[in-house]
Order: structure tokens, then sequence, then C-alpha cells
């Protein structure tokens, strides 16, 4: 095991790292505004989809089915949080009471998304799945009458910001000098909510359950010939993962004060299903590095490829957007040819034997 | 506590137009080591399916340890206290060898999610408690040296083992063993006959499929013949051996010359 990793022999080493770790997480907010305050909200979007790639990977990763809906989860937990706190229905409930409503209606949704496609695998639950996603998209965009539900496609607008009493977080304040602006404490949230996933996703993953779902997606029926109710994990598994989604999806809503069944298209189902393959399926850390990478790549792109063309030929050559989507496209290619199982594939777990009764 | 542990009741099942298994009825007693032989096609499999929920029988029924497995599902049924391993092998590949026999302790384990994430006293105890049996369990069957290595790495014997270490994780009363000789040398097909008859010592029936005759004679109480989905005979392996009915499935009806 490397060093960095070894809590048992090098645990200063350890803490160490995850001290540096966090402390630049903590002050990059501010690095950052001093670029552009547009990038704390790029990082904010980031985080967002770290929170998706999570959750899609408890389904995709853990439990080996293929969900190219995933979409949709975020869609009924934005949806959630916006019917619930904003003028449409002019309910304004606060936000530590939507989020968890949020969950569980995703939660619902992802049982619901589940319990029918339960004997297909593969290609054909993919398809499934992709049609789930599709569904809940065009039901957002037509749920305008004969009840004025969803608002259709003009979306739901005004949404509440997240606030405590009188500490809203859209609001700038000044504090010890530091000027914490919206996206700021925004992003102060979401680090933490972040942190809360990362450690479930970490604990679930090397326990019974996770053991579980590893073992339906290896071989489904050695898993039910070894006691494992397939049925009841496989739910659980779609559960999970549409909770986080249904979570992120409250805070997207909330965050960007309006939503419209356009933010949940199909490009972005196959958004999240790229970086958790990209990342590693079934790695946590490799599927947060995927949705870091493949959130920030992009923008990083969209800056430079304009300026950069400006200053070598003049005048702009080729649309950021175009060049954008070809590097994009021509990484994922190379990825695919080079590390099919990922950036950081998921490794066999070595565990610490006892050795006390090694009598060989 | 009757000595039956397995009675089978006019099993039938059918595929088709295939009769796959008709009207088979045995019983297995406990502690005792129960042989299913018979040509290629003759049931045997399709006998394990049908006795560990993954088919359902068309007529009859198992009676195991006092109740009717009737209508249950393969998680149920190991729940039971049947457990299995398959003709082709089927670990977990990609995990380790001890995470395969960890997973085979799920069933008598409880932790749930919360449990999971918690974390607390009880949780932890739970998982040492699966991981010292499952270290237990490898150094049973001889492959504790493997314990971290991926399962699909292992050599086809030590696969088998593995497979055999995972179905005890379950503490199955009735370990069915579906070929598990299959591919091995005669060094390693001998160390296995003294593995299950270990097991057996340890107070775990045995259901063997096996084509190894030398096996099956060396370690089989009783033997149950199929053909053609159909009881042929059953007994001691030297009765089963002289049997005109068992030797005409075998080898084809004598000539006349």
């Amino acid at each position: 095991m490397h060093p960095l990793f070894d809590t048992k022999n090098s645990p200063r080493l350890v803490w160490a790292g995850v001290a540096v770790v966090a402390l630049t997480l903590l002050v990059l907010p501010f690095a950052l505004a001093q670029i552009g305050t547009t990038w704390v909200r790029i990082t904010n979007y980031a985080i967002l989809y770290v929170l998706l790639a999570l959750g899609l990977n408890i389904v995709v990763g853990f439990a080996g089915l293929l969900d190219l809906g995933y979409i949709a989860f975020y869609a009924v937990g934005a949806y959630t949080y916006a019917l619930l706190a904003s003028p449409h229905f002019g309910l304004h409930l606060p936000f530590w009471a939507i989020l968890p409503i949020g969950a569980l209606v995703a939660a619902f949704f992802g049982v619901l998304l589940g319990a029918p496609t339960l004997k297909l695998r593969g290609d054909y639950l993919a398809i499934v799945t992709l049609g789930f996603g599709e569904i809940v998209r065009i039901f957002l965009n037509n749920l305008s009458r004969p009840v004025n539900l969803t608002n259709g496609p003009q979306g739901v607008t005004g949404i509440d910001p997240f606030s405590l009493g009188d500490f809203s977080f859209a609001r700038s304040e000044t504090f010890l000098g530091l000027t914490f602006s919206g996206p700021i404490k925004y992003y102060y949230l979401l680090l933490a909510v972040m942190v809360g996933i990362l450690a479930l996703n970490v604990r679930l993953q090397d326990s019974r359950i996770g053991r579980a779902w590893e073992a339906v997606r290896e071989d489904e029926t050695a898993a039910r010939a070894m006691g494992i109710n397939t049925t009841h994990m496989k739910l659980l598994a779609f559960a999970m993962g549409a909770t986080f989604g249904g979570v992120a999806g409250g805070m997207f809503s909330a965050i960007q004060g309006f939503i419209s069944p356009e933010s949940f298209i199909l490009v972005e189902s196959i958004l999240v299903v790229s970086m958790v393959v990209l990342g590693g399926m079934g790695n946590i850390w490799g599927v947060v590095l995927g949705a870091v990478l493949l959130s920030f790549v992009p923008e990083i792109l969209r800056w430079t490829v304009e300026p950069m063309q400006r200053a070598l030929f003049g005048h702009m050559l080729v649309e950021p957007e175009v060049i954008r989507m070809l590097i994009f496209g021509f990484a994922l290619v190379l990825i695919m040819l080079y590390r099919p199982a990922g950036l950081l594939p998921s490794a066999v777990r070595k565990r610490e034997l006892a050795r006390d009764d090694d009598a060989a | 506590m009757t000595t039956t542990l397995l009675e089978a009741r006019k099993v039938e099942k059918r595929f088709g137009g295939v009769q796959a298994l008709a009207d088979v009825s045995f019983s297995i007693r406990r502690a005792e080591i129960y042989g299913l032989i018979g040509p290629n096609g003759a049931g045997k499999t399709t006998l394990f399916n049908v006795l560990t929920g993954i088919y359902a029988a068309d007529a009859g029924g198992f009676m195991f340890d006092g109740a009717p497995l009737d209508g249950l599902g393969p998680h149920q049924v190991a729940a039971r206290g049947i457990a299995r391993t398959f003709q082709n092998i089927r670990l977990f590949a990609n995990l380790s060898v001890l995470e395969n026999v960890m997973i085979g302790r799920h069933v008598r384990t409880r932790a749930g999610v919360i449990g999971a994430v918690l974390r607390g006293p009880r949780t932890r105890a739970e998982e040492a408690g699966i991981e010292r049996r499952a270290t237990e369990l490898l150094d049973y069957v001889g492959i504790r040296g493997r314990a971290n290595d991926r399962a699909g790495s292992l050599p086809y014997g030590d696969q088998r083992r593995l497979e055999i270490a995972r179905a005890l994780a379950t503490e199955p009363k009735l370990l069915a063993l579906d070929e598990p000789a299959a591919g091995m040398n005669p060094a390693e097909r001998a160390a296995l006959g003294r593995l299950i008859e270990a097991v057996r010592r340890d107070g775990v029936t045995i259901l063997l499929i096996e084509h190894d005759v030398r096996l099956v004679m060396n370690i089989c109480d009783r033997v149950l013949v199929l053909d053609y989905g159909e009881r042929i005979a059953e007994g001691p392996p030297p009765e089963v051996q002289k049997d005109p009915k068992v030797i005409e499935a075998y080898l084809g009806a004598p000539h006349a010359a």
C-alpha cells in the first residue's frame, strides 16, 4: 500500500495529507473568487456533479445496474424543492424540511424504476432506464395542464434560496474581513454535504450491504444461491442512488433559483455515466475524480480557447464549443483505449489478516 | 429430530417436450454423503436447480429438515440451510478470495444500511466475526494464503475449493456439490475427497453430483442413479455398480451377438 493511504503504519503522513486537502478545499473559494465569482459557481456545479456521480456509482459501480436515466432523480429532487419553496404554489417551506422530502420522493421514484426492471440486465436495463429518464422529463414538460403542476417548459422561477432564520445563502456578508458571497456560502454547504455523502459511500461499500451489491454485480445467480435477496438489494441500490440524486437536485434548485425541464435532458444522464466510467466504476475516489474532471475541463477549455485563438490568429477561427466537444470526445476515446477500467480502476480490496495463528 | 434430512417426493420437471425429471423420489439421512450420478442429460443439475429454488417443480416437492421447500426462492432455500456449488464455477471473480467467503456470511448476519453507515459496536463486532469466520474457512479448505488475491486468478482446483468455503460460510445443513472434481488431477481429486469427508465429519450432510467413479465409490454412502430424468437405481455404491439397468444406462443395451 502507498504510505499516503496506509493509516496503520504511517498515520502522521496520512493525517498531514488529509489536513492539506482540507485546508486547500477551505481556502479554494476565496482563491477562485480572485479570478471571478463565476469560478466559484462552476466549482459549486462541479460538486453537484460529484454528488450525482457518487449516487449513480451505487447503482452502476456497486450493484452493476446500468442506469441511463439517472438525471430523472435529480429532476425529481429539483422539482420537489422548487414546488415547495417558490411562488408557484405559494409554498415556502424551509430547506431542511424539503431536502429530506425530496430525498424520499426521489427514493420512491428509484423503487418505481427498479421494481419493473428487476429481471432486466445490461443493454435491456439501459434502454428501459433511458426511457424512464425521458418519461420524467416529458411529464415535467407537460404537467401544466389541466392542473398547472410544473408550469411546463417555462419552468419554475423565483425559487427560494436556502436560509436559516435571518441567515440567507443568497446574500453577501462580511465576516472577519472576508467577503462571503452567496456562491461561497453555498460552496461550504455543498462541501459539507459532499463529505457526508462520501463518508456514507465509503462505509456502505465496505459493509455487508456493499458486499451484497458487489455479489449481485458479479453473479446474480450465485448471489441468490448464497442467500442474498437480490430483489431487495437491487431496489435498495436504486433507492439509495436516487436519494443522493434527489438531494443534489434540491440544492441545484435553490442555487439556480430557476429550473425547467431543459436541465434534465438525456445528455445530462450520459454525462454523469461518463463521469463514473471515466473515473473508474466502483471506485469512490475515481468517481469523484471523473466528476471533477468532466465538470472543469470543458469550462477551462471554454475560457482558454477563445483568447488563445485571438492571440494566435487575431480572430476566432473555431467556436470554443466545437473544440470543447472535439477534445472531449477525443479524450474519452483515449481513455477507452488505454484505461478501459477508468482512471482509478476499482481494485481488489486487500485486508490485513490476523497473523497470530498463522501456522504455515 | 428425525434421521431424514431431505426427502424428495415425486419431483417432476418438464422443459417444453423434454421430461427433465419424472417422479423422482429419494431421501437423504443426516450426515450422509449421498451421490447423484447418471449419464449426461440425465437431469442431475436440473434436480439441483429445483432443489435450490432456481426452478420451480411442476409437481411434487421437497421436505427439508421437517418443513417443505415449496415456493421458496433461492435465497430462502439458502436461509433454510442448503448451500450449493456450481458445475461451471460461479465465483464473484473480481472480488478477493476472502470477500467471496465473507459474502457467504450474508445470510447469517444482519447489519443493514443504518448499521453500515453508523458502524456502531454491534456492526463492528459482526464485521470482525464475518472476517474471522471467513478466514477460518479458507484455512479449512487450504487456501488461506490466497485470501487477498482476486478470486478469478486462482487455479481451477482452488476455485472449486473456494466455492466450497463460500458455501460452508452460509452454515448449511446440506451441502450440494455439482461436479466438484471436474477438471481436477488425481492428486487434487484425492484431496477433495478428504475435504468432503472432513465436512461430513463436522456434521454437514452432502449431496454430490460427480462423474468421477472412483471418487463416488470411495466416499459415498449411497448413490442415486438417474437416466432420462427417471430414478433407475439407488443403494450403496458396490450394489449400484452391479445393477444391470445402471450398466445399460452407461454402456447401452447388450447386443445379441
